[in-house]
């Protein structure tokens, strides 16, 4: 019974979904601005229908009815509660549902923080992003029913992927999703922008703080999804260019760039219809991501079920979505652009250039993604593009990023003079190449130009990102008020410009310094690296809810004194006979020590991996400080001030431009 | 207008492309081995190191080259699906022993069933790499002529035997009679 009111409650989302959508169409035509306006309680009623569809999903995951395709093959009488509750989104239909679920979640916070919004636009908005939401719901209906029934029903379900039975995962789809799905706020704005023919300041002021909110959920996902597979897939990497990893990356660098076009076009008002462009390209790549991923056109380690039915819907929904809004932008762009003029060397230009690198950078991971396919259809022939090409291309461009960075902040908009930057830039150039040296010969590794390189950038940035914020406070009477006073917009910037050298300090020094060793350890055996003594007493068997383990028992001392007891697992899950590895890490601010459990050997020796990974842990955190910086930015006082007196003027603005067209 | 219309264009161009895409199957990865004769190779037994195994001894019927390890946890939920073929006798079964210890090697097939012909033993895993193995357990379909016809990846069970190799095998076998 209860999936079958998931079930109904689903088409009532689509229906109430396609009125949210169509309403304003017809109100439009009639010019009737209160029949519009039914589209803001109709979103509010396709939310409460798809939380209704996601309850009743949840619901028959914790009562274990296995008569439900769904829960039968993603669950099991022996997998903890969290587990049960968090695999409602452990495979294709259940994570469609959250998606679904988000972007309405998405739609009900723009009712309820547009209400300044003029009500032309305000609907406009809500309009598109109910034509992307009934896009969802047929998907889910035609194609992948989370409610589907087993007829007969299973006696015990299939478990969930084991890979996928960890705390890591119960947050990191959902982070991801509020990430992506985010990002079709602005792509409705810019859509309802193109649709009116203007583009107002008050445009990139409303976009700018749903961007990057997005923005601070998607990198916060990223991040998880990079720590996550740290740990869990056993192998002490933390990024492998998986396509599935490229398809959450690639709108990260778009909204990235998208942040940083909307300062311009909010400061100067220049670049608008590369922004909009810019607001269009970040939904299409989430969009695209999805494509990937569900229509198994690509090969990943992230193995979803796939099927070409359901790739071919999201194909043909992603043309349709995609292709309206750019024909749109190829109609309207004209009279949308244009604006504030610059110099040649001014603030503008050089966030100019951060943008150009940024999509540079997405469109080559795009590349490197697509490429095996770009050849496989051309019958070329099947071949992986790995880590080679991805970090051949994105270091160098990465590394431009960084220098321009620093730069950018203290320069002027408009028009700067070189002269007064030279001057400016001296100490911290002298500076980040000094720390650099010194950090380098200080940290005694392999492959000095790398480091070299990663380090004198990561200062760079520090001490740039350090004087902007000097120059600011300079103005103020005293430093303390300087700093209590700044902007939180300003500091928000700051932090998560120093997150991006925290980062590069992570990625170099994990890169370059790691060491890890794989060993054939017999119990009482030790070995050493980087001054930690690793000493193996044997496996015992461990059984566990779900899966039976054999754990292993490492104690890591240095110079004698304990630091760590490991107990790497390895894990055979009963019911999909899936082994797993649990590694065992003893974290650390400058270092990691790893343990992962290989296969028996014999004799009661083990193959056993150990690492010890220096800095790993600020690559994450730098991955924090810019989401932190992200959070900061937006409680901005500005965005807390409702601009009141914009409402008359935008309204009036908005409303000459005939809406029929649309 | 037409700048404007570029982003359009090469939306178009990429919807054309992963349309292409979807006609695709990238799991097939086709080994670069399958069509061709199965490599050289000359191997001692596990069980009696004086006796040999080699590609030659696989012409003249249709046979399956199953790589496995005692190493390998799949291939011991595998084992019971092989010594299940072997007693129904729906195909001719060879191993080859990959990277493992002769003793541990000759007690598992001691304890869980020998379903095989003959295993090559292959310690250093030399065979393995002109085979082109990647992962254990690995099996090969090879016909009368000694060619690969199929190269499975990953463990399979009693399903994945009935509905794709054993049809492959019949198929072979047809087709050399």
């Amino acid at each position: 019974m209860i999936p079958e009111l998931g079930h109904f409650a689903l088409i009532l989302a689509l229906l109430t979904a396609a009125t949210q959508s169509l309403i304003p169409l017809f109100g439009g035509l009639k010019r009737t601005a209160n029949v519009s306006a039914a589209a803001v309680p109709a979103a509010r009623a396709q939310f409460v229908f798809c939380l209704l569809a996601f309850a009743c999903l949840t619901a028959a995951f914790v009562l274990q009815d296995f008569s439900v395709t769904y829960v039968a093959t993603n669950s099991n009488s022996a997998l903890p509660l969290h587990y049960r509750v968090s695999a409602v989104w452990g495979a294709h239909e259940g994570s469609l549902l959250l998606w679904a679920l988000i972007l309405s979640g998405w739609t009900v916070a723009v009712t309820f923080f547009s209400r300044n919004l003029p009500d032309v636009f305000r609907v406009r908005v809500i309009a598109v992003m109910g034509a992307i939401s009934v896009g969802f719901y047929l998907f889910m209906l035609l194609t992948s029913n989370p409610f589907s029934r087993l007829l007969p029903s299973a006696v015990e379900g299939n478990d969930l992927n084991p890979l996928l039975q960890d705390f890591g995962l119960i947050l990191h789809p959902p982070m991801l999703y509020m990430g992506y799905v985010g990002l079709v706020v602005p792509f409705s704005f810019a859509v309802a922008a193109l649709i009116g023919g203007r583009l107002d300041p008050a445009w990139t002021r409303w976009t700018r703080p749903w961007t990057v909110v997005a923005w601070v959920f998607l990198t916060l996902g990223i991040t998880l999804g990079s720590w996550w597979a740290y740990y869990e897939l056993g192998w002490g990497g933390w990024w492998f260019w998986d396509p599935v990893e490229n398809a959450s990356f690639m709108p990260w660098l778009m909204a990235t760039a998208l942040i940083h076009s909307l300062a311009v076009s909010e400061q100067r008002g220049a670049f608008k219809a590369w922004t909009v462009l810019l607001a269009i390209f970040a939904f299409s790549l989430s969009l695209l991501g999805t494509f990937l991923v569900r229509s198994g056109v690509l090969v990943s380690v992230h193995a979803f079920a796939t099927d070409p039915a359901r790739g071919l819907f999201i194909l043909m929904f992603l043309a349709l979505v995609v292709g309206s809004a750019l024909v749109l932008f190829a109609l309207r762009a004209q009279a949308v652009s244009g604006g504030g003029r610059f110099d040649l060397f001014s603030r503008e230009t050089l966030l100019l250039i951060n943008n150009v690198l940024l999509v540079v950078a997405a469109a080559s991971v795009l590349l490197g993604t697509l490429y095996p396919l770009i050849l496989d259809a051309m019958g070329l022939g099947k071949i992986s593009v790995g880590p080679p090409y991805f970090n051949s291309v994105f270091v160098p461009l990465v590394l431009v990023l960084l220098a321009v960075l620093g730069i950018g902040p203290l320069t002027r908009w408009k028009k700067d003079r070189s002269r007064r930057l030279a001057t400016l830039l001296r100490w911290p150039l002298i500076a980040s190449i000094v720390a650099g040296v010194v950090l380098t010969v200080a940290s005694d590794a392999e492959g000095l130009a790398a480091v070299l390189a990663g380090l004198v950038f990561a200062a760079w940035v520090a001490a740039t990102t350090a004087l902007a914020l000097v120059e600011r406070v300079k103005l103020r009477t005293s430093p303390l008020a300087g700093l209590l006073r700044l902007p939180r917009g300003f500091t928000g910037m700051t932090v998560a410009h120093l997150g991006a050298a925290v980062m590069v300090v992570g990625i170099t020094l994990t890169t370059a310094l790691s060491t890890e060793k794989d060993l054939r350890l017999s119990p009482g055996d030790t070995y050493a690296i980087a001054g930690y003594e690793f000493r193996f007493s044997g496996v015992r068997q461990s059984p566990g809810p779900n899966y039976r383990a054999q754990r292993g028992h490492i104690e890591v001392t240095r110079s004698g004194k304990t630091i760590a007891q490991l107990f790497p697992e390895k894990r055979l899950y009963l019911n999909s006979s899936s082994p797993m590895t649990e590694a065992a890490i003893d974290p650390g601010f400058t270092r990691d020590l790893y343990a992962a459990l290989g296969d028996e050997l014999g004799d009661g020796a083990w193959a056993v991996r150990i690492y010890h990974k220096p800095f790993v842990r600020w690559i994450w955190l730098g991955g924090l400080l810019m989401a932190l910086g992200g959070i900061l930015a937006v409680t901005d006082r500005r965005y807390r001030i409702m601009v009141r007196n914009e409402r008359g003027r935008s309204d009036r603005a908005l409303a000459s431009g005939a809406f029929a067209e649309g | 207008m037409p700048r404007f219309t570029v982003p359009l264009g090469i939306f178009l161009l990429l919807v054309v492309l992963l349309g292409v895409g979807l006609t695709l199957n990238p799991r097939l990865v086709p080994s670069p081995l399958v069509d061709k004769p199965l490599p050289a190779f000359e191997l001692p037994t596990v069980l009696d190191p004086e006796q040999r195994l080699s590609h030659d001894e696989l012409r003249g019927r249709v046979s399956l080259l199953n790589v496995w390890a005692t190493w390998c946890v799949p291939c011991r939920e595998e084992h019971p699906v092989l010594v299940g073929i072997a007693r129904r006798g729906e195909a001719i079964i060879y191993g080859l022993n990959y990277k493992d210890d002769r003793e541990e090697a000759v007690n598992w097939l001691e304890t869980l069933g020998d379903p095989y012909v003959k295993s090559g033993f292959d310690p250093t895993g030399r065979a393995g790499i002109d085979l082109g193995v990647y992962g254990v357990p690995e099996t090969f379909i090879i016909d009368a002529n000694g060619t690969i016809v199929y190269k499975h990846i990953g463990p399979f069970d009693d399903k994945i035997w009935r509905e794709t190799l054993l049809p492959l095998v019949k198929k072979a076998q047809e087709n050399s009679s």
